[in-house]
């Protein structure tokens, strides 16, 4: 029913796709049957008409981007495209939005108390990450950039996985290499996050054209906050997908802020979406605090991609609730009274709650339990992650290469010597033996 | 494929190759291109291999498309390589094997490394091209942030191995300050990564085909003074050299001379002329490999010698002779004789008119040869 619709909607819009291109044929050059003494423009770049009208193009003389929405901030739809998904599906969706929720709590607080390193939270933007999770297939491969630890858990990575790696401990897939919330999963298809913003998105979409020629039928989406869109990898990556067609969803989570930059400070455009047609890139913008307008967009997105072979642009809006990480204290850029505003007035959770009551799958009771076994379990997992061993030193100087390098072998052979002689002075006792 | 049919195509391509030799006779002539001049040294194949003349160019062009045909997940790209890249190294690759293997992308260096990072991630045989060295600065965070950490960030769970980045490397006479540059020891500084420079058609053939196999990711700087002016017979079959590797092309007992790229050539002439001038007899290692580096070939070398010279075209502060000298005192301290000498390019970006004086060439290494016996 669903992937008929969205199918519906990606022959419409190959239909209205094929007239473009035919009105452009028709005015542009071609080589070929030029007829000498028709006046019209030669040149090579974009294919155009003459115009004898001297005017300037001014950005407001665009229509601005619009947001789709499927249901207003009470959670009643307004719109034919309800994605009449089931109900456990909707509810699985709602079930990991308040676990996203309350494991980001916890994990706060316990970096507050010196047990993490750090930590970054995703309140406010559920809602974004569990929509799309849920319109991409299980086998699509994700690149993200580091808040969007709800993909991952929809996809099963479980609260032990992600808490493990936040300790760094030798459970973690990561050897402890990284900071927290710097996950990686080849088994759930979620490639491991790095530091250095916007790096994933050229990434992207060179796995993505890998893809195309494996024909495997599986997309790359890729995800990135509107302040790493500045990057000049962004540039890079919009360009590469377009010109060498790759089946790639680009998802820009717009919400507000990029660490203290507000996005009037970060673009003079219309928004990152703004960015997609000038690319030659299809686009949507949506509102990413509605979980069914994100998970149409998515699948829809997801249809075009593999159909097409092309790309395709969302920009989802949503509002940044939470301090950009644990380094940072958000009210010295903006007031406690924005942010409040924002919580009260546009809830992604809570519009996701109202749909599903007004469905009648969800009520207080449900609410309660589920609320109070998911704080269970997380307490109880970082209980336990806590006195785990970190993996063995040595794991220090694995996987730089496939082989280790003589020179390295050296480096750690005088490491083990030296700790051998110092040993009181190092942590050994949290480590795992050398084997 | 069928043995026999790859075979035969092996064969068609390098018939094809063959034409486009413009003159073997340069073969050992002194070659001098504006005020570049060194002698080139070829290799001798093995008896037992069928070969064919190849200058460096066709030597690359051989590797990429023994690449293309053997591994049906490789693809090539960058700036111009469509068309056979403006060194002509991709010469008709697009037209053997399509648009979707072999193509043109973008202007755009950290679009084409990310790229070329995700395309191997996602398991392809990805061999991008940078279409001079100068110009791989754009892709420096993508190389030096991501490629070379991939593996070592995520655990083993994701790497990029199946990358290599090639770009044209070196003087060529008159390439200025952004058509010269031998970028190598910036990268030498990040671990992850390997560096690898050939010194000949031969080396180039195999060392590339072992890069592009290699499971890290490499750069291979591609000397384009020898594109054309480096001429020798090149087995026409599939081989690989090792990486991680150094040759020692001349035994001597006086003095190890330490270079790679066309330095290697110039190494070799000196040798010669400090034989003929000073009756003594120089050993010169090639490096090929900058890192993972061959420590063990050079400092064994060196504790015969008591003696070494190493010589570069990048400037010296920070170039790779400086971390070859200090494991050199290091590893040899009670076998040296004299310190251990650096010649290569100034502290200053490399010049248009100046090049001649800029060049650590062969009468500055001669010198500092001179200097380190008289020590
Ligand atoms: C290349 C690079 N420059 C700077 C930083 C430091 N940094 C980390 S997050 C961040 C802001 C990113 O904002 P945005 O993309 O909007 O994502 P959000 O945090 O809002 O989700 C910055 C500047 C970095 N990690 N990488």
């Amino acid at each position: 029913m669903v992937l008929g619709k969205c199918r519906g909607l990606v022959n419409n819009i190959r239909a209205r796709i094929g007239m473009i291109r035919r009105q452009i044929c028709s005015v542009g050059t071609s080589s070929v049957n030029l007829k000498p003494n028709v006046d019209m423009p030669l040149f090579p770049g974009p294919q155009s008409q003459w115009t004898e009208r001297l005017e300037l193009i001014h950005p407001l003389s665009y229509n601005r981007i619009p947001i789709y929405r499927v249901m207003d901030r009470e959670g009643c739809v307004l719109n034919p495209d309800e994605p009449q998904l089931e109900k456990d599906f909707v509810e699985k969706m709602y079930r990991t939005m308040i676990l996203l929720n309350t494991m980001d709590t916890i994990l706060y607080e316990s970096q507050r108390q010196g047990r993490i390193s750090f930590y970054m939270t995703s309140f406010g933007e559920e809602a974004t990450l569990i929509g799309s999770a849920g319109a991409i297939a299980s086998n699509d491969l994700v690149y993200a950039q580091y808040r969007e630890t709800g993909v991952l858990m929809w996809r099963g990575f479980s609260v032990d996985q992600c808490i493990n790696q936040c300790f760094g401990n030798c459970e973690d897939k990561g050897k402890g290499r990284q900071m927290p919330l710097h996950y990686g999963s080849k088994s759930h298809n979620f490639v491991t996050i790095s530091s250095p913003l916007t790096t994933q998105l050229p990434q992207a979409v060179g796995s993505a054209y890998a893809y195309k020629l494996a024909k495997n039928g599986q997309c790359v989406i890729t995800y990135f906050g509107e302040g790493a869109a500045s990057e000049g990898d962004a540039h890079a990556a919009f360009n590469f997908a377009s010109t060498l067609k790759c089946p790639v969803i680009f998802f820009c989570r717009n919400n507000g802020y990029a660490i203290s930059t507000p996005t009037h400070e970060q673009y003079g455009g219309d928004g990152i979406a703004g960015h997609g047609p000038s690319y030659g890139i299809t686009t949507i913008r949506v509102d990413g605090n509605d979980a069914l307008a994100v998970y149409n967009a998515t699948k829809v997105s997801r249809e075009y991609v593999l159909a097409e072979n092309r790309p395709v642009l969302i920009e989802a809006m949503t509002y940044r609730l939470g301090h950009h990480s644990t380094s940072d204290d958000s009210t010295a850029y903006r007031s406690v009274d924005e942010v409040k505003q924002r919580d009260s007035l546009d809830s992604p959770i809570l519009r996701l709650r109202r749909y599903l009551e007004m469905k009648g799958w969800w009520n207080d009771s449900k609410e309660c339990s589920w609320k109070e076994e998911t704080r269970k379990n997380v307490l109880k997992s970082l209980a336990r992650a806590e006195k785990v061993l970190k993996p063995e030193w040595k794991e220090m100087f694995r996987d730089v290469y496939y082989d280790m390098p003589s020179q390295l072998v050296k480096q750690m052979k005088f490491m083990e010597a030296h700790i051998e002689q110092y040993r009181d002075k190092y942590p050994v006792d949290k480590y795992m033996n050398p084997v | 494929m069928a043995f026999a049919v790859w075979k035969a195509c092996m064969r068609s391509q390098v018939k094809e190759l063959s034409i486009i030799v413009r003159s073997p006779s340069v073969l050992h002539k002194c070659i001098t291109k504006r005020y570049i001049e060194f002698k080139f040294f070829p290799e001798k194949p093995l008896e037992e291999d069928e070969t064919t003349s190849m200058n460096l160019c066709q030597a690359i062009n051989n590797a990429l498309y023994t690449t293309l045909i053997n591994d049906s997940t490789a693809i090539v790209f960058g700036e111009d390589v469509a068309f056979g890249g403006v060194f002509r190294c991709t010469l008709d690759l697009q037209k053997r094997f399509g648009k979707d293997r072999v193509f043109n992308t973008p202007i755009c260096e950290q679009g084409i490394v990310g790229f070329g990072i995700g395309c191997a991630v996602a398991g392809s045989t990805a061999v991008a091209e940078i279409q001079f060295a100068d110009y791989i600065y754009p892709a420096f965070d993508q190389l030096v942030n991501e490629a070379a950490k991939y593996r070592y960030r995520s655990g083993n769970e994701f790497d990029c191995g199946k990358l290599t980045v090639r770009a044209p490397w070196g003087a060529v006479g008159h390439g200025s300050l952004y058509h010269s540059q031998s970028p190598e020891s910036f990268f030498t500084h990040a671990a992850g990564l390997k560096i690898v420079i050939p010194r000949s058609p031969f080396k180039a053939k195999g060392l590339l085909l072992a890069c592009i196999q290699d499971k890290d990711p490499c750069i291979f700087f591609e000397p384009k003074v020898l594109y054309r002016a480096a001429v020798e017979d090149v087995p026409v079959r599939e081989y690989t050299l090792p990486l991680g590797k150094a040759d020692i092309l001349v035994t001597g007992d006086a003095v190890t001379l330490i270079a790679w790229g066309t330095q290697v050539h110039i190494l070799i002439e000196v040798a010669d002329m400090v034989k003929d001038q000073l009756k003594v007899q120089c050993e010169v290692i090639d490096l090929v490999t900058v890192n993972p580096w061959d420590m063990e070939t050079v400092c064994n070398s060196v504790k015969k010698t008591g003696r070494a010279v190493v010589a570069h075209e990048a400037p010296l502060t920070g170039g790779f002779a400086s971390e070859i000298a200090a494991v050199i005192q290091e590893e040899c301290f009670l076998h040296l004789e004299a310190p251990v000498q650096r010649v290569t390019g100034f502290d200053t970006p490399f010049p248009h008119v100046f090049e001649p004086f800029y060049l650590p060439d062969k009468w500055r290494c001669f010198d500092a040869i001179k200097k380190t016996l008289a020590y």
